[in-house]
C-alpha cells in the first residue's frame, strides 16, 4: 500500500492543530479563571478587617461589617442541611436498598437527577408560595428550606451511590445472623458508607452556601443582627448582590470581602470532602 | 493456638421472642418510603405552584404572553418575549464558547497532558467548579465589564463600516454590559463544571480501545475525535445539554451584567435580559399582575430547562453516574 | 478420614452397597440416616430462580453433630442449596423454593415462621470474609445483642469464648476495641465465624469458607471446623475435594441441580455407587 507522503503531512498538520487548540484552550481556561480568583483576592482582601466579624451591615457612608450576614448564612446553612440530611440519606437508603428494579424507584431516580440541576431561583419561587406568601412575610426558616430542597436532591445521589457500592456479603452476612433489615441499615451498611455521605453532605453544603436566588425571595435580608429565624435573615449572597449593585464603593468593598468569604469557606469545604473520600481508613 | 475448651453442648440461650427492634421494620421502610416520596413532591409541588401563580398572567394574555415584547408595569401589560429570546441567545452563545474549550481541556487532560501536572490541575478545575456564581457575577461587573468596553466593544463599534452587518452586530452601549458580555461570563462559569463532566466520561472509554487505535498509527487528534468522542458520543451529547440546563438557568452571573431591558437586544452590545435576572430584579417589587406575570415566566423557565435536563439525563443514563 | 486413592476406584454395584438405598425412579443414590440423628430433613426440594429451575427434587438428611460436604461441579446447586437451609433466598423477589425442609420437626419453608429466629439457630460464613465497620468485641457481640439481654461481664465472657472457639482470642486478645477491619484476611474470617458462634446457634452453613483465604490460614480454618464439630452440626460448600474428604462425615455430590449421590464421606471417596460421581472424584471433568 503506498503511504502518499502528502497525506501523512496533511494528517501530522491536522494533529499539530488539534494539539495546538488543547493547549491553547487549556491555558485561556486556566488563565481566565486565575484572574478571576486573583481579582477576587485582591479586591476582597483590602476589605478584611476585624470590623467585617464584628459589625452588622451598615449603610452607606458608616463603618460597618458583615457578622449579622455571616451568622445568618451559617444558621440557614446548617438548618438546610440537618433537613436535607434527614430526607436525603432516608430517600437514597430507599432508593439504594428498598426500591429494587421497581418503576416507582426509576421515576424518583430520575427526577432526583432533574431536580439536581434545576434553576435555583425556581425553586425559591416554589418556597415563596409556600412558606412566605400565606404567612405574609419573609423569613430565615423559609430561606433555610429553600436551600434544603437544592442539598436534598445531591445527598440522596451520593447515598444511594455509596450504598449501592457496599458488597451484597456484607448485607447477606448481616441478615444471617437474623437481624432485622432496618437494623442492617443502621448499624452496618450506614456505617460501612459513612465517608462516602459525609462527603456527599459536605459537597452539598459547599452547593448551599453560595447560592443567592433561592433566597432573593424567602430570606430576603436583614440590616441588623438577629437571631430570629421567623423573620427576615441577614445572608452573605444576598448582601453581596444588594452592595454590588449600588454606587457606593464602600459598600462594594463589603461585598468583595464578602464574595472573597464565600469563596474560601467553598473551597476549604471542597477540599476537606475530598480528603474525606479519599482516606482508606480501616474503619 | 491455644487449646480450646469445647464444653458438651452450651445449654440453649435465653433468647426474646423474637429479634430486637424487629417491629420497627415496618416503620424504618415507611420512613425511607415518604423521603422518597418528598422529592417527587417538591418537583411537583414547584411545578404546581408556579403554575397556580402564573395562571392569571397566562389567563389573560394567552399566548400572546410569549411573543409580546412590552413590559408595562405602568399598564399593567406583560409580554415575556423579551427575556425568553435573551435566555435563548445567551445560552447558545454561552455554550457555543465554554463547549470547544471544555472539549479541549478535557482532551488535553486525557491525552496530552504530562503525568505530573494531571492531578494539580484536573483538582483545580473541579475546584473551580464549585465557586458560586455569584463571584463570577461580580468579577464580570467590576473587572470584566470596564476591560470588555475598553478593549472590545469601542474599538469594535470603532471598526465596523456603517451600514454593514457587523455595524449592526455591534450595536449597544460600550458600557461593558450587554448580551456578549453576559454570554462570556456565562460561558465562564459552565466551563469548569462542563470540562470536569466531559474528562469523567472520556475516562470511561477503555484503555484497551484508545491503544488499538494508537496502534493502528493515528494520530492523537485522530484517536480522540474518531475513536474516543464517539465512543462516548451519547454520553458527550447528555453532558452537553446539563451544561446547557446549568446555563438556561444561572442567575446572578448574568444578573449583574446583562444589562436589563426588556426589549429584544438590537446587537451584541445591547442590553437585554434573561427569565431568571428579570425575576431576580423585579419579583420583590412586584405586586398583583406583575407579580403573577413573573412566576408565568418562571413557569416557562421551569418547563423550557425540564425538557432540556430530562433529555440530558435520559442521554447519560447508561453512563457511569456523572 | 481415610485419602481418597484415585485409581482404585471403581464404581460400586448395589450389592456392595449394602444400607446405601437408591432413590427410586432415578440413578441416584441417597443413603438414609437414622431418624434419631437428623438435624435438618429435606424433602423432595425444587429451586426456581424466576423461570430457571435450579434444584430439582432434592432430598437429603442431615446429620446432628458432624460435617456434611456438598462438593459437585460450579453451577451444579450446591451454594443454591445451603442458601434455602437459612431462607437466605428470600432476600431476592423472583426466587422461590417449593418443597419442605424439616429442622427438628418444623418446616422452615411454611408459612409463619420468624425468619429472624431461624437465622439465630442457623448461622452462615461466607466466601469472602465480611467483617463490620466496628471493633472486633462489637463484632462478635452483633448477634448476641439482638436476641438476648447479658450484662456486660457476661458480654465480655460470650465474646472470649467465641473468640477462642474460632482460635482467634490468643491473637486479639488485646486489640478488642480496634476495628475489624484491621485484621488479615484469615483472621478476619475466623472472626466471622466467632460472630456466628457467639450466639450459639445449633446449625453452622459455610459457603467455601476457606477459598479466598492463603494455604496457612485454610488450615488453621479447617482446625477450627472439626474442633465446632462437636457442638455443632455443619454443612460445608466446598470446591477442594481434599477439604471435603479430610472434614466432613457425609458428603453429598450434586450435579444440575440433583443430589446425584449421598454417603459416608470414607464411601464416597472409595467407593462411589453413580458413576457421575465417580467421574468427578477421579477428577475426569470438574
Amino acid at each position: 500500500m503506498a503511504l502518499s507522503a502528502a497525506r501523512i503531512g496533511r494528517r501530522r498538520a491536522q494533529n499539530a492543530l488539534f494539539v495546538g487548540f488543547c493547549f491553547l484552550v487549556t491555558t485561556l481556561a486556566l488563565t481566565a479563571l486565575a484572574l478571576i480568583l486573583y481579582s477576587l483576592l485582591i479586591q476582597g482582601v483590602g476589605g478584611l478587617n476585624l470590623r467585617l466579624f464584628t459589625m452588622s451591615t451598615p449603610a452607606a457612608g458608616t463603618p460597618g461589617g458583615l457578622i449579622n450576614a455571616i451568622v445568618g448564612s451559617i444558621m440557614m446553612c446548617t438548618l438546610a442541611m440537618a433537613m436535607a440530611l434527614a430526607v436525603g440519606v432516608m430517600a437514597g437508603t430507599w432508593l439504594a436498598e428498598y426500591a429494587g428494579e421497581s418503576r416507582y424507584g426509576s421515576v424518583v431516580r430520575f427526577l432526583n437527577d432533574v431536580l439536581l440541576s434545576a434553576p435555583s431561583i425556581l425553586v425559591g419561587l416554589f418556597v415563596y408560595e409556600i412558606l412566605v406568601a400565606p404567612f405574609k412575610g419573609f423569613s430565615g426558616f423559609a430561606g433555610a428550606v429553600a436551600l434544603a430542597l437544592l442539598a436534598v436532591p445531591v445527598i440522596t445521589r451520593t447515598t444511594e451511590d455509596v450504598l449501592k457500592l457496599q458488597p451484597t456479603s456484607l448485607r447477606e452476612s448481616a441478615i444471617a445472623l437474623g437481624t432485622p433489615f432496618w437494623h442492617v441499615v443502621r448499624t452496618v451498611l450506614w456505617r460501612a458508607a459513612s465517608s462516602g455521605i459525609i462527603t456527599g453532605a459536605l459537597l452539598a453544603f459547599a452547593r448551599i452556601s453560595g447560592e443567592t436566588a433561592p433566597l432573593l425571595f424567602t430570606a430576603l435580608n436583614n440590616q441588623f443582627f438577629s437571631w430570629n429565624m421567623a423573620k427576615p435573615m441577614a445572608n452573605l449572597p444576598v448582601v453581596i448582590f444588594q452592595f454590588a449593585l449600588t454606587p457606593y464603593s464602600d459598600l462594594n468593598q463589603l461585598a468583595w470581602a464578602g464574595a472573597l468569604i464565600i469563596a474560601a469557606s467553598v473551597l476549604a469545604v471542597t477540599i476537606i470532602a475530598r480528603f474525606v473520600s479519599r482516606d482508606p481508613k480501616p474503619s | 493456638m491455644s487449646t480450646a475448651e469445647i464444653s458438651a453442648a452450651d445449654p440453649a440461650p435465653r433468647r426474646l421472642a423474637s429479634a430486637r427492634g424487629s417491629g420497627l421494620e415496618p416503620v424504618f421502610h415507611a420512613a425511607c418510603f415518604m423521603a422518597a416520596t418528598t422529592l417527587l413532591a417538591a418537583l411537583g409541588g414547584v411545578l404546581v405552584a408556579l403554575a397556580i401563580g402564573g395562571w392569571p398572567a397566562i389567563a389573560k394574555f394567552g399566548v400572546g404572553f410569549l411573543t409580546n415584547v412590552t413590559w408595562d408595569p405602568v399598564q399593567d401589560v406583560y409580554g415575556a418575549a423579551g427575556p425568553i429570546v435573551g435566555t435563548l441567545i445567551t445560552s447558545a452563545l454561552a455554550l457555543l464558547f465554554a463547549l470547544p474549550v471544555a472539549g479541549g481541556v478535557a482532551f488535553f487532560l486525557v491525552e496530552l497532558c504530562p503525568p505530573a501536572l494531571r492531578r494539580p490541575i484536573g483538582t483545580a478545575v473541579e475546584l473551580l467548579a464549585g465557586i458560586p456564581s455569584i463571584v463570577y457575577g461580580m468579577w464580570g461587573l467590576f473587572v470584566f465589564a470596564p476591560m470588555f468596553a475598553k478593549w472590545v466593544e469601542i474599538p469594535a463599534m470603532a471598526a465596523a463600516p456603517a451600514d454593514s452587518i457587523w455595524s449592526t452586530l455591534v450595536q449597544g452601549i460600550p458600557n461593558g454590559s450587554g448580551i456578549l458580555a453576559a454570554s462570556i461570563i456565562l460561558a465562564i462559569m459552565i466551563l469548569p463544571f462542563m470540562a470536569a463532566t466531559l474528562r469523567e466520561l472520556l475516562h470511561t472509554v477503555p484503555a484497551q480501545v484508545r491503544e488499538s487505535a494508537y496502534g493502528l498509527g493515528a494520530t492523537t487528534g485522530e484517536v480522540v475525535m474518531k475513536v474516543t468522542l464517539p465512543y462516548v458520543r451519547r454520553g458527550a451529547i447528555g453532558a452537553v445539554m446539563l451544561g446547557l440546563g446549568r446555563a438556561l438557568g444561572e442567575t446572578m452571573a448574568v444578573t449583574f451584567i446583562i444589562g436589563n431591558s426588556h426589549d429584544f437586544p438590537k446587537g451584541l452590545f445591547d442590553a437585554g435580559s434573561t427569565i431568571a435576572s428579570t425575576i431576580a430584579n423585579e419579583f420583590n417589587e412586584a405586586s398583583g399582575m406583575q407579580q403573577s406575570a413573573l412566576i408565568a415566566l418562571g413557569l416557562v423557565l421551569f418547563l423550557i430547562t425540564f425538557i432540556v435536563l430530562a433529555l440530558a439525563r435520559l442521554l447519560l443514563r447508561n453512563q457511569a453516574r456523572l | 478420614m481415610t485419602d481418597p486413592a484415585p485409581e482404585s476406584l471403581t464404581p460400586g454395584t448395589a450389592e456392595e452397597v449394602g444400607a446405601r438405598a437408591i432413590a427410586p425412579g432415578t440413578d441416584n443414590s441417597i443413603i438414609e440416616i437414622a431418624p434419631e440423628r437428623i438435624k435438618i430433613d429435606v424433602q423432595n426440594l425444587d429451586f426456581f430462580y424466576g423461570k430457571s429451575q435450579a434444584l430439582k427434587g432434592v432430598s437429603m438428611s442431615v446429620a446432628r453433630s458432624a460435617v456434611t460436604a456438598l462438593i459437585g461441579p460450579s453451577g451444579c446447586g450446591k451454594s443454591t442449596l445451603l442458601r434455602t437451609l437459612n431462607r437466605m433466598y428470600g432476600l431476592y423477589p423472583g426466587h422461590r423454593a417449593t418443597g419442605k425442609i424439616l429442622f427438628d420437626d418444623e418446616d422452615i419453608l411454611g408459612p409463619g415462621v420468624d425468619l429472624s429466629l431461624l437465622r439465630a439457630r442457623i448461622g452462615m460464613v461466607f466466601q469472602k470474609p465480611t467483617p463490620f465497620p466496628m471493633s472486633i468485641h462489637d463484632n462478635v457481640a452483633f448477634g448476641v445483642r439482638l436476641y438476648e439481654s447479658l450484662s456486660r461481664a457476661e458480654m465480655n465472657d460470650r465474646v472470649e469464648e467465641s473468640l477462642r472457639r474460632a482460635a482467634l482470642w490468643d491473637e486479639v486478645k488485646d486489640k478488642l476495641t480496634t476495628s475489624g477491619l484491621g485484621l488479615s484476611g484469615g483472621q478476619q474470617q475466623r472472626l466471622c465465624v466467632a460472630r456466628c458462634i457467639a450466639v450459639r446457634p445449633e446449625v453452622l452453613l459455610l459457603d467455601e469458607p476457606t477459598s479466598a483465604l492463603d494455604p496457612i490460614s485454610s488450615a488453621r480454618l479447617e482446625e477450627t471446623i472439626t474442633r465446632l464439630k462437636s457442638d455443632y452440626t455443619i454443612v460445608i460448600v466446598t470446591h477442594n475435594l481434599g477439604q471435603a474428604a479430610r472434614l466432613s462425615d457425609y458428603t453429598g455430590f450434586m450435579y444440575l441441580g440433583e443430589l446425584v449421590e449421598f454417603d459416608e464421606t470414607a464411601n464416597m471417596f472409595t467407593k462411589p455407587v453413580t458413576k457421575r460421581a465417580s467421574d468427578y472424584i477421579t477428577g475426569r471433568f470438574g
